[in-house]
């Protein structure tokens, strides 16, 4: 990031003499120069109009290559540069600051992209270095028009957004706040804790889930800089980097959340005597009242009431025993949607993943055989707060004796999702330790490979293979309830493949379990739209670089923590939340941002008033002078699109390093000579 | 202007005008993915596909471009929310004046190219690059300036492409 003003010359450059280019062709070592003749490239860069130096060296991007561009401006040999290498995605920045370095305004620069778009995608030596050359050409004439620009500084706002609370959202918002920001904390559950609170064990040290988690969820809690927000969505995102806009709807809850000191007489004393409605938190495996928490370290522990089952809210005749149960009044039936809207200096995407749609492989029976389970479901079995206390039994309260556990459910699939979901292995045998622990059953792994990548999760593995848990190398045609001989009467059979055998094999078993893989969210279109950043085709959120920006977005002030980017288990969530912190607080510590100079401006000479830029401009940055009958652009609001500027019927509209002049000189450049 | 290749092919050259935030960075993730494809597509870089004036593309033709390619982002993608809207209608009237100017419509092409399709970016190239090819050279032969010019269409006989001024 450019340092304000730093070695800017404080006057425009002299105009007598004109431009002076320097042209540095970058090798890359052998990324560039392994395909594209680089002393032809400098060479002809040295004959085109106003070219006073060029110069090739092995990394432009390294300190001594960033010399030689600031040693040419210092020495008066050169005014604007132009450096052949990369995409200036990857290193634009760090080519302007070296020319501010130099003495000259950052924006007296201008890169061409010989790698990525050369180099790396052309077979043929002789193509890419003419296609350098072309490009270099339009870089060349282009930076001859660049105009004098002064980097633009915004501030940053110290209030901060984290959105979505599972353990990424709760490690970074805690981090943050114990930094001394305020962090808005915004989950759409009526609790924080995501899928970990969901868990028993986490894998390899089998410690408690809720041991490490609930402190953390308390801690959020209690923190004085945390506003945490829970039954909560983010409806609109305005603004740019350093200072965002956020909407926010509350949904109610129909109890007043600091009120409600989470007692639970209510759910005791309501009308219903019995659960009886689909208990989600428990995906399904008990049923819940009308009013409930979803468990008891619910973060706010303050009840939520569903309109949906409430028999006062579908008839309206309830003697309302809830209202008359709580000593602290704190029931409102007549609640309404809220709405805030806060200013934030950044924010932080943590938004999770949805497990794998079992039902979408009916070869395994998911829905159609009782005693056919998901790997969530089975977690919940394991958890001591879960429907069963802990005990991991069948449908019909029966301990299971054999257990297998099918592993890449819906993942590593051509006909599903073709990625590895990287958690499954290393859940799976956990499970299986777990599952064996406490029934003694014999548990069979159903596993392609095993994938155990990570601090003590190879060691994990070994302890689970001492343990006697079976492992069968090979995917799993189907599970069955048809049995083929006497022994498989009254089981479930799994048929797979053993490869290592080479054979098939029928297992009978009391339980199965699929180990279904990681999805993005259903609503990632939607998130990704709200925060205007990207995602891949399968829907995980792209970082900005995969190695060097891997928490950052397109979108300056956005960045990325947990699943919600890609598969990822509880260790890496952490450290990327964590770094995701540091990001943002970088940046929030720093105070200010740069902002791109490309803006649009209009002359007001020329504007004919016509007003064609006003109405297309998204942002309504544009605004015009009834009485002088002429449009003028905040260019702190604008954006920098160009739209308006495209529009412009006479000219009069502007962008800076994209006028319509520098874009005519580029064309003229990439066609004039090769 | 068009060069012809080693064996006396037709190599065209093309002008892609991408955006920032979806088309140029399928590019360079098509680079980082070593895709390779067809040298022939110059990319220009602007903030977005709603930069593109019609008056770019004309430049190009005049300055020996045999096709031009425009990148933007899907619909509702758009970084700048409907620049790329704006693109579009640009292009379809755009298609119909360079019809009126003899130059065929298959000279021009707009795609919507996210910031993950670097295989789209391969594809479109190599697409766009063949379909110019089999068109043959566009022979501009003498262009004015849009406001001045005054341009016939082709006479009857004329292979299309060649405009008089």
């Amino acid at each position: 990031m450019l340092e304000p003003e730093s070695g800017l010359s404080s006057q425009p450059i002299p105009s007598n003499g004109g431009p002076k280019i320097g042209v540095y062709v970058c090798h890359c070592g052998l990324n560039i120069a392994g395909k594209v003749d680089v002393a032809a490239v400098v060479e002809f860069a040295s004959t085109l109009p106003n070219v006073a130096v060029a110069r090739d060296y092995k990394f432009m991007c390294s300190d001594p290559g960033q010399e030689l561009i600031e040693k040419d401006l210092r020495e008066g040999l050169i005014n604007r540069v132009v450096v052949a290498s990369c995409s200036p995605l990857m290193h634009e920045a760090t080519f302007r600051r070296a020319t501010a370095e130099g003495g000259q305004s950052p924006f007296y620069f201008q890169m061409a992209s010989i790698r990525e778009h050369v180099s790396w995608v052309t077979a043929d030596g002789d193509d890419a270095t003419a296609k350098a050359k072309a490009l270099v050409a339009g870089a060349v004439r282009r930076v001859a028009l660049h105009e004098y620009l002064e980097p633009r500084k915004a501030e940053v706002r110290s209030d901060v957004m984290v959105v979505g609370a599972g353990i990424a959202g709760i490690h970074a918002a805690l981090t943050m706040a114990d930094a001394g920001k305020h962090v808005y904390l915004v989950e759409r559950e009526s609790t924080i804790g995501g899928h970990m609170a969901k868990f028993d064990k986490t894998f390899p040290t089998l410690d408690c889930a809720a041991c490490i988690l609930t402190p953390k969820m308390s801690a959020v809690r209690s923190h004085p800089n945390i506003t945490l927000w829970t039954y909560s969505d983010v409806m609109g995102v305005e603004g740019f980097t350093g200072d965002f806009t956020v909407r926010v709807r509350h949904r109610p809850r129909y109890v007043k959340e600091d009120l409600c000191t989470g007692c639970l007489e209510c759910i005791e004393r309501c009308i219903h005597k019995q659960g009886k409605f689909e208990d989600e938190w428990n995906e399904g495996l008990s049923k819940r009242k009308p009013i409930y928490i979803p468990f008891p370290q619910a973060t706010p522990a303050v009840v939520v009431v569903d309109p949906e089952t409430c028999i006062w809210f579908k008839t309206g005749k309830c003697p309302q025993t809830c209202i008359e149960a709580c000593e602290r009044d704190a029931f409102d039936f007549e609640q309404t949607e809220t709405f805030d809207e806060v200013k934030v200096g950044a924010l932080i995407l943590s938004t999770g993943f949805k497990t794998f749609d079992a039902s979408k492989m009916p070869e395994y029976g998911y829905g159609l055989y009782p005693n056919v389970y998901t790997s969530l479901e089975v977690e919940r079995l394991l958890n001591a707060a879960g429907p069963t206390s802990g005990e991991v039994v069948l449908r019909d309260g029966s301990k299971p004796k054999v257990v297998g556990i099918i592993h890449c459910v819906g993942s590593r699939d051509a006909k599903h999702n073709l990625w590895c979901s990287k958690v499954c292995c290393m859940y799976s045998l956990k499970l299986a330790h777990m599952v064996k622990e406490r029934t003694g059953a014999e548990v069979y792994n159903f596993y392609i490979d095993m994938r155990t990548p990570g601090k003590g999760y190879e060691e994990f593995y070994d302890k689970i293979l001492k343990e006697g848990v079976h492992m069968v190398r090979g995917r799993v045609a189907g599970v069955t309830d048809e049995a083929a001989s006497p022994e498989e009467e009254g089981h479930l059979v799994i048929r797979a493949e053993d490869t290592l055998i080479g054979s098939v094999r029928r297992i009978p078993v009391d339980m199965a379990i699929l180990a279904v893989g990681l999805e993005p969210q259903p609503d990632h279109q939607d998130v990704r739209r709200l925060f205007n950043i990207s995602c891949g085709g399968e829907g995980w959120f792209t970082e900005r670089h995969p190695k060097l920006a891997p928490v950052s977005t397109f979108t300056d002030g956005v960045f990325l923590a947990g699943t919600c980017q890609g598969p990822k288990d509880i260790p890496d969530t952490v450290a990327q939340a964590g770094a995701a912190a540091a990001e943002v607080l970088a940046m929030v510590d720093r105070g200010f941002v740069m902002l791109e100079a490309n803006t649009a401006h209009i002359d007001d000479e020329a504007c004919s008033g016509c007003k064609t830029c006003v109405g297309l401009c998204p942002f309504s940055a544009i605004s015009f002078d009834e009485e002088r009958k002429k449009a003028s652009v905040n260019e702190v609001v604008c954006k920098g699109c160009g739209v308006c500027v495209a529009a412009c019927p006479s000219g009069a509209a502007q962008q800076h390093l994209f006028t319509d002049a520098e874009i005519f000189s580029e064309i003229e450049g990439v066609l004039a000579y090769v | 202007m068009s060069e012809q290749g080693p064996e006396g092919t037709f190599e065209p050259r093309i002008v892609a005008f991408f955006c920032n935030w979806c088309t140029y960075t399928a590019a360079d993730l098509a680079g980082i993915s070593r895709m390779q494809y067809a040298p022939n597509v110059r990319v220009i870089r602007l903030m977005c596909s709603g930069r593109v004036d019609p008056q770019f593309v004309l430049a190009a033709f005049r300055d020996g471009a045999d096709g031009v390619l425009i990148g933007g982002c899907h619909p509702g993608d758009c970084h700048y929310q409907e620049g790329n809207y704006n693109a579009l209608r640009r292009f379809e009237l755009l298609k119909r004046m360079l019809v009126g100017f003899g130059i065929e419509e298959e000279r021009v092409r707009l795609e919507w190219i996210s910031a993950s399709e670097g295989d789209r970016v391969q594809k479109v190239c190599n697409e766009m690059t063949e379909q110019v090819r089999a068109l043959g050279p566009l022979r501009l032969e003498t262009v004015q300036s849009v406001d001045e010019g005054r341009v016939a269409p082709a006479p009857a006989g004329e292979p299309v492409g060649q405009v008089t001024a």
